[in-house]
This record gives structure tokens, C-alpha cells and sequence, in this order.
């Protein structure tokens, strides 16, 4: 393997590891706002409250994570994409501080208001719209390069179907993915209510899920041909995925195995990841930079290389724990616990 | 091609990014030892008052951290759209500190959030104090490394340019640069004066302007005064360093602080004062103090601005910046001092009024100190974003909606900094010392029955 290979691997995992985890908090926010909004709110809030509060840092981290570690490896996406995305990252940014905002002063602080759980809830829903315009622009066709920078040209973005289409996407999975995991947890709290009503959202979200990645797979013929190509070569691993797609909904369906079920999301989310990225490759920005022109130095490759060894090395065990402790215990999970300081 | 206008707002947005961050980020760094010292104390003294001190100290905490986070994250993605011929440069040498940066964040809000969601789920209460060892040393590590890259950016080393090329980077020696031992000391020292200042300021204000006379803010404001005289201490001393260093690597930031515009020997020293058209008035001269201040000798020669091209030059007003950060330093380690010495001693001058309101000013005027020098620290800098090698005008981005961003950030930095002083002051008034005390015995009364 090629350093930089391995570099847009390790990368890859973390994007697919925050894709999951801040899908979880993203969805969770809505359902909660939701269940706000129709009066059936002490259902959700509890089970949100008990997995999402010790966790939004280390959620927020793999965001982190994965930004340092593409200027570290990829420098030369900080002038690509540094250059171009000043207005939809600032604005993902305002829109994570509303979430960090409610978790400090509405859930520490207990400051409570029905406006901040709705607002924070609809940040669920535009944070991954806006952070998804970065996979729509790295298809290429709205970046230009003039007076020697790149400029976003955002009448193509905005009038793009490829783009909405992949925003959408964004949505769907989102409350799909969410809605999963949170059946699989308030069943394990045996909270029965809100395990009951998340199913019937999961499967309610399940359709419009893979209807619009199908989508995109059709948009992506007009829209970057290369790209296209590259992904019907892979269709064994789209099967796959829709393989595993269909597992989780009959669990869901028969209401047995939740915990299985995630599992099968999973793989069908990372099928996915992985054959997307795979037929994404060598590109970074469509035509624009590879990860072969874009790589760091040789040196600062080893060295983030041995960091990120090291670095593993103390993550894994203290992730381990923190899930063992607040995931997996069946104390903490059902609400017999609390210890909050 | 430079866009004027986008690295005026720029600049600005990073600045008011940075100076917000820096609020939350000190005292992420701070509090967690001071919780770790006032549970450590309490454990060993079997004393409920210490235990309840860190407890309540955290509560607190994880209110400035959640602001920390979200501001951090923001100036983390802002330092990419802003300045991104900067940190594609970067990128290439100074990488690999930011990188293990994360690495820290990670471990810090990974036990962070055992730490708070664990109090009371252990038997020995030593276990759960032990959760809070990697929190403290992840927020200091996480300073380290983000000052390191800072201390690249003023003493930059570790490749050559060789033809608009980068060869030969060596991350190591670039991590390990001349200005990273003062640098990192001085920001850790500081970061732990200012967080036991804010906490000795608020039991000030409980203890003697509200008039309660409980001992649990007694142990409080003595316990925290303690710590803040002895980090004071150490970052008078480290500071010293630091003016050593700038001396030897950067003097044009140490000749435009002092005003010092004659490369000379026996250089003296200007405190305070004005500046009237090139001339230095008001101000108390100390003669040879800047020879004795820059290299321990009174006769040592001090390079001045003369020696420096005038478009390489930084901004003169930082001198006001080094004399609020220098005065408030030695005013608080003098405060602190006489108070602790006080109590021993049983001065009657701790007692009174106006002392008191010194005291409730601590904390604020110890954040002041850390504005005033990163302040001067980042202006005495330009016009180089690297020193030597690039300026910061060639390094922002030329993006035409910089100016609307600021906006926005500015509206939310707006609401994040009010909020979290209401929910602050809300949670403490809810839930008082006193009552809580009582809510504990009754607790505990119960277990026994
Ligand atoms: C509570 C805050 C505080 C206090 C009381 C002091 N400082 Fe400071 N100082 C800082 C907070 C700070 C800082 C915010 O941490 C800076 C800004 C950048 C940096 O590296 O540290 C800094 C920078 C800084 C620098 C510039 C370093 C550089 O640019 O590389 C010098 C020379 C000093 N300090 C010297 C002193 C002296 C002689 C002090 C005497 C008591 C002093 N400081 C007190
Ligand atoms: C990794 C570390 C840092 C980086 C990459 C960085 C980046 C920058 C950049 C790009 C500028 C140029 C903008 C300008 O000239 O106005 C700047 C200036 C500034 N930075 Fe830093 N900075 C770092 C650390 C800090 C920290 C920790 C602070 C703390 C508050 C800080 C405070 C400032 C301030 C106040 C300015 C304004 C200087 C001026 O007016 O010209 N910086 N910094
Ligand atoms: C240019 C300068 C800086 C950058 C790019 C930066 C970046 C960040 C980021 C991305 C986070 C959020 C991490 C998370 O998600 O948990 C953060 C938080 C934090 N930063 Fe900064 N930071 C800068 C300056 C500083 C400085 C100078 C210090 C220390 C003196 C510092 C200390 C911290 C700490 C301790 C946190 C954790 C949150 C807390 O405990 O309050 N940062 N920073």
C-alpha cells in the first residue's frame, strides 16, 4: 500500500465513523424536535438524552479529526477547498455551535425552551445538507479556477440536480441511520414506547433512503461520466449493500434482532462508503487534484503515520471504555444510574 | 492576485475568533487541574467541603468546555477558509502537532464525559479521580500542541525553500523550534494563574461581597489564592524567558514593544507612556533596564528598529498591550501575596472592603492579561504570518463574502457569550453551597437509618 493510500484510508474511516455517529445525534435532534412539536415528547427525550449527552464531544472530535488530518495529509485541499467553501462550511460551523449551544446550557444548564429543542432539532437536518455540498463539489463541474484562485460558482451548485440530489440523500440516511440505532437502544432501556414509535420512523424513512441513492447514481451518468463508469464497475458492492438494506428492514419489519439489524446498516453503509470511494479514486477534486499531487512530503507522511499509531493506541481502549460504559451497560442504559455530577 | 478587502476581514474574523476561543480554551485548561487538585485535597482530608468544591467547579466546567469546543471547532475550519495559501504551506511542516492535537481533544472528551456521568458510581472515591488525570492532561497536551504550531509560526525552521519548492521538511525540527519552550511554559503557566484567579474570584464575591460566611468558601478562596500565587509566580518568571527569547530570535517584536527604535548597548527601559510623533513622552525611563531585562547584562547591546526594513515592522501600540499584561501580572502575583500571606498572618486589611473587590477582580483582570498578550504576541508578529516567510496578506483567502461571514460570527460569539454567563449564574443561584450541604447530610443521614 502507498502512503497515500493509506493516508485517504485512514481519513475515509473517520468520515465514515462521523457519518455514523453524527447521524445518530443529527436524527436523534429531529425526532426529539419532532416529537416536540406533536406533543408525544417525554416518548423520545429521555432515551435521546441518555446516549447522546456523554457522547457530542467525542462525535464532534472525528468532525475535527477528519478536517486536521486532510490538511495534513492533503495540504493542497486546504487551498482547493479552503478557497471555496468559506460560506457553506462558516455556516455548518454556526449551525454545529447551535447544537453545542443546546447541549450547554439546555441539557447542563438546564435552561429549557421549546424553541431551542426545535431549532436545535432542524440543525440536525441543515448541518448534513450543508456539509454534503463538499461531496458535491468534489464531483467537479462547480469549482473554476479564475485570477489564478478556484471559485465556487454557486448558480451551477444551486441549480445542480446532482447537488440536491445527494442533499437530499444527506436527509434520508440521516433519519434512516438514526432512527435504527435509537430502536435498537430504547429497546435495550426497555423503554417499549419509544422503541415502538423509532421503529415505525425507521421503516418509514427506509423507502425514501434508497430511493435517492439510487438517484444519485443516476444523475452521476450526466453529471461526471468518469465517475459513473467507475461506479457501475463496482455495481457487486451496490448489490451488496441493497443485500444488507433488505435484512435490516425484514428484522425491523418482524420486529425481532434490533441490535442485528444496526449491524446490517452498517455493512450497508459501509458497502456503500467503500464502493463510492473506490470509484472516487484517484480524485480528490474532480479534474482539478488528485491524491497523488496532493500528497504531503514524504517525511510529514511517516510522522503523521507513527502519530496516528500511536494516537490509536490510546483511543482505542479509552473509546472502548466509554462505550462499555454508557452503551453497553445495562444499568446506565435503562435508567437506573444516573451519577451525573 | 491580493484582495484587500477580504485580509482586512480576514484578520478580523480570526481575531475575534481567536480572542473568544482563548477565554474558553484557558480556562479548559486551567480548571481541570484545580478540580483535580480541590478533589485530591479533599480526598486526603476526608473533607466533604473540597469534595463538593470539585464537584461544584465541574458543573461549571463542562458549560465553558461545550462553548470551547464549538468556538475551537470553528477557528479549526476557519483557519482553512481564511487563510489557505497559509495552511497549505503549513500543512506540508507544521501538520503533525495539529494533528496529534486531535488525538488529544479525543482523550480529553472521552473521559470528560466518563468523568461527569460517574460521580457517585464509585466506591473508592480515588477511582474516580483517577478519570479525571487523562481530562487534565489532555486539555494541557491540546495547548501544548496548538502553541508549538503557534511558536512555528514566529520562528519558523525545519525545510527549505529551494526554488518556490519545500525540500528537506523534517516535522521534528519543526515542532522543536527556538520559540517553543518559552512559548508553551508561558501559555500553560498563565493558563493555570488565570483559571485559579476566575475561581478565587467567585468565591470572593460569595464570601465577602454577598456576605455569607459559610468556611466552604473560606477553604475556596484560600485554597484557589494559593494556586494563583504560585502559577503567578512562574509565569512572572517564564515571562522574563520569553523576553529573553524575543531578544535572541525576534527582536523587532521586543524593540516595538519596549520602543526601542536605536540599536544601542546599555539600553534603558520605557514604562508605559505615549507616543508623540516618533517621541516617547510620560514615561518612566529605567536606565539600562531593557540591557538587564533582554540579556541579564546592563551593558549587553539590544537591537533596535533601525536595523529593520520599515514595511517590516509591526504596529508600535503593542507597547500599551506588554504594559497592561506586564502591570496586571505583577499586580496579581502582589494581590495574591499579601492575601495569603494575610491569613496567616491575620491581617486586618484582607477583611476590608475594597480589598474584597480586588479580590472579585482577579479573575477578570487575569483574562484581561491573557487578551493583552496574545494580543501583542500575534500583532508584534506582523506583517508576517510566518516570520520571514510569508505575509500575512499573501496568505488570506480572496473570497468576496468574508465580510457577511463576520457577521454571522460575530451574532453568535454575541449569544454563546451571553448564554453562557446567564446559565452560569442561574445554575449557582439555583442550587446554593449551603443548601446543597444540607441536601448531602440529610443524604447521608438517610444511608445510615
Ligand atoms: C495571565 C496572563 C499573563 C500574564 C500575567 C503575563 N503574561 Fe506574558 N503572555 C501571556 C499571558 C500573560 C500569553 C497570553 O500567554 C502570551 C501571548 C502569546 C504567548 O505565547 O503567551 C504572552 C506572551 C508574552 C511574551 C511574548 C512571547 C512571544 O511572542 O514569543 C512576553 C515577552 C511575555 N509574555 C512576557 C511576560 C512578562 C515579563 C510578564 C510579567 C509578569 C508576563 N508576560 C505576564
Ligand atoms: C495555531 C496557532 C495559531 C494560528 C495558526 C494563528 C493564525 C493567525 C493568523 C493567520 C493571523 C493573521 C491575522 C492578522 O494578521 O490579523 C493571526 C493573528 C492573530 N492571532 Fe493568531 N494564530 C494562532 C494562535 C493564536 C492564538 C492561540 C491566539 C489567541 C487568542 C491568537 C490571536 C491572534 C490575534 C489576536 C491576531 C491579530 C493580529 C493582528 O491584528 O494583526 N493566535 N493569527
Ligand atoms: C489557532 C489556534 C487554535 C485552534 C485551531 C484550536 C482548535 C480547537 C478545536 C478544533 C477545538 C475543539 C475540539 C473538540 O471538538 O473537542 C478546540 C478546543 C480546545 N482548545 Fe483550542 N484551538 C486553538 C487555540 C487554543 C489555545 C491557544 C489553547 C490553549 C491555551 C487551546 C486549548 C483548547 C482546549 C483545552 C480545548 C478543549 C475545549 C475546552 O476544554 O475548553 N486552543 N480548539
Amino acid at each position: 500500500m502507498t502512503l497515500e493510500i493509506l493516508g485517504i484510508t485512514v481519513l475515509g474511516v473517520f468520515l465514515f465513523g462521523y457519518i455514523i455517529v453524527a447521524s445518530i445525534d443529527f436524527g436523534a435532534g429531529f425526532f426529539n424536535a419532532f416529537s416536540v412539536v406533536t406533543g408525544k415528547e417525554h416518548i423520545l427525550t429521555r432515551v435521546i438524552q441518555r446516549y447522546l449527552s456523554p457522547v457530542w464531544e467525542v462525535t464532534n472530535v472525528f468532525l475535527v479529526f477528519f478536517f486536521v488530518g486532510m490538511v495534513g495529509f492533503f495540504p493542497k485541499t486546504a487551498y482547493y477547498y479552503g478557497s471555496t467553501l468559506l460560506v457553506p462550511a462558516s455556516i455548518a460551523t454556526i449551525l454545529l455551535a447551535i447544537r453545542g449551544a443546546y447541549y450547554a446550557f439546555t441539557i447542563y444548564g438546564g435552561l429549557k425552551y421549546r424553541r431551542y429543542t426545535i431549532l436545535y432539532g432542524l440543525t440536525g437536518l441543515f448541518i448534513p445538507a450543508s456539509l454534503s455540498i463538499v461531496l458535491v463539489i468534489s464531483e467537479g463541474g462547480f469549482v473554476t479556477i479564475r485570477n489564478g484562485g478556484p471559485e465556487l460558482d454557486y448558480w451551477v451548485l444551486f441549480t445542480s440536480p446532482l447537488a440536491w440530489s445527494i442533499v437530499v440523500l444527506s436527509l434520508t440516511s440521516v433519519l434512516y441511520i438514526s432512527a435504527v440505532f435509537l430502536t435498537w437502544y430504547a429497546q435495550k432501556a426497555k423503554d417499549y414506547n419509544a422503541a415502538n414509535l423509532l421503529r415505525k420512523y425507521a421503516l418509514a424513512w427506509a423507502g425514501p433512503a434508497i430511493i435517492t441513492a439510487s438517484g444519485i447514481i443516476v444523475e452521476m451518468r450526466t453529471h461526471n461520466p468518469e465517475h459513473y463508469e467507475r461506479l457501475l464497475d463496482l455495481w457487486w458492492m451496490f448489490g451488496l449493500s441493497v443485500l444488507f438494506f433488505a435484512g435490516t428492514v425484514y428484522l425491523l419489519w418482524r420486529r425481532i434482532a434490533y441490535g442485528f439489524a444496526f449491524v446490517l446498516l452498517a455493512g450497508q453503509f459501509t458497502a456503500a462508503f467503500l464502493a463510492y470511494g473506490i470509484s472516487h479514486y484517484p480524485y480528490l477534486l474532480y479534474p482539478y487534484l488528485t491524491i497523488y499531487d496532493g500528497f504531503t512530503n514524504k517525511a510529514m507522511a511517516t510522522a503523521l503515520v507513527t502519530a496516528f499509531i500511536a494516537g490509536l493506541c490510546l483511543l482505542i481502549p479509552s473509546l472502548y471504555l466509554l462505550l462499555k460504559l454508557f452503551l453497553f451497560n445495562k444499568d446506565y442504559v435503562q435508567g437506573n444510574r444516573n451519577d451525573h455530577v | 492576485m491580493v484582495n484587500q478587502e477580504a485580509v482586512f476581514f480576514s484578520r478580523v474574523l480570526t481575531e475575534l475568533t481567536l480572542s473568544f476561543h482563548i477565554i474558553y480554551a484557558t480556562i479548559g485548561v486551567g480548571v481541570p487541574l484545580m478540580i483535580m487538585i480541590a478533589q485530591w485535597v479533599g480526598i486526603k482530608k476526608q473533607d466533604e467541603h473540597y469534595i463538593l468544591l470539585a464537584r461544584r467547579w465541574t458543573r461549571g466546567f463542562v458549560i465553558t468546555v461545550a462553548v470551547g469546543v464549538v468556538t475551537g471547532t470553528a477557528i479549526g475550519l476557519q483557519l482553512s477558509l481564511l487563510w489557505p495559501n497559509f495552511m497549505e504551506l503549513a500543512g506540508n511542516v507544521i501538520a503533525l502537532p495539529l494533528f496529534m492535537e486531535t488525538f488529544a481533544f479525543f482523550f480529553e472528551a472521552i473521559f470528560l464525559g466518563i468523568y461527569i456521568y460517574t460521580w457517585d458510581r464509585f466506591k473508592n472515591q480515588k477511582k474516580h479521580l483517577l478519570l479525571l488525570i487523562p481530562v487534565a492532561l489532555g486539555a494541557s497536551f491540546s495547548a501544548l500542541f496548538i502553541t508549538i504550531v503557534n511558536a512555528f509560526m514566529n520562528a519558523p525552521q525545519g525545510f527549505d525553500i529551494v526554488k518556490g519548492q519545500l525540500v528537506n521538511v523534517s516535522p521534528l525540527v519543526a515542532m522543536f523550534n527556538p520559540a517553543m519552550p518559552t512559548k508553551v511554559a508561558h501559555v500553560l503557566s498563565t493558563a493555570y494563574m488565570t483559571s485559579a484567579f476566575v475561581l478565587a474570584s467567585i468565591g470572593a464575591y460569595r464570601l465577602l461581597i454577598k456576605g455569607t460566611k459559610h468556611v466552604y468558601h473560606k477553604k475556596a478562596l484560600f485554597l484557589t489564592m494559593k494556586l494563583g500565587l504560585i502559577f503567578s509566580v512562574a509565569t512572572a518568571v517564564i515571562g522574563d524567558f520569553s523576553g529573553k527569547y524575543l531578544a535572541e530570535y525576534q527582536p523587532e517584536k521586543l524593540a516595538a514593544a519596549e520602543w526601542h527604535f536605536e540599536t544601542e548597548k546599555g539600553a534603558p527601559l520605557y514604562l508605559y507612556g505615549v507616543l508623540d510623533n516618533g517621541e516617547v513622552k510620560y514615561a518612566l525611563k529605567i536606565p539600562f533596564g531593557l540591557s538587564i531585562l533582554a540579556h541579564s547584562n546592563p551593558n549587553a547591546e539590544v537591537i533596535g528598529l533601525d536595523r529593520f526594513p520599515d514595511n517590516e515592522e509591526p504596529p508600535l501600540y503593542i507597547h500599551y498591550l506588554f504594559d497592561l499584561m506586564v502591570t496586571l501580572g505583577m499586580g496579581l502575583t502582589f494581590l495574591a501575596f499579601v492575601y495569603v500571606l494575610g491569613v496567616h498572618r491575620k491581617w486586618r486589611i484582607i477583611f476590608k472592603k475594597w480589598f474584597s473587590w480586588l479580590l472579585v477582580l482577579c479573575g477578570p483582570m487575569a483574562v484581561i492579561a491573557i487578551e493583552a498578550g496574545w494580543w501583542m504576541a500575534e500583532v508584534g508578529r506582523q506583517p508576517w504570518i510566518l516570520r520571514g516567510i510569508m505575509r500575512t496578506s499573501e496568505a488570506a483567502t480572496g473570497s468576496g463574502q468574508v465580510d457577511t461571514m463576520l457577521m454571522l460570527f460575530s451574532l453568535l460569539y454575541l449569544i454563546l457569550g451571553i448564554g453562557s454567563i446567564l446559565v452560569l449564574i442561574r445554575m449557582f443561584r439555583k442550587n446554593p453551597v449551603e443548601q446543597e450541604l444540607a441536601d448531602r447530610d440529610a443524604e447521608r443521614a438517610g444511608d445510615l437509618k
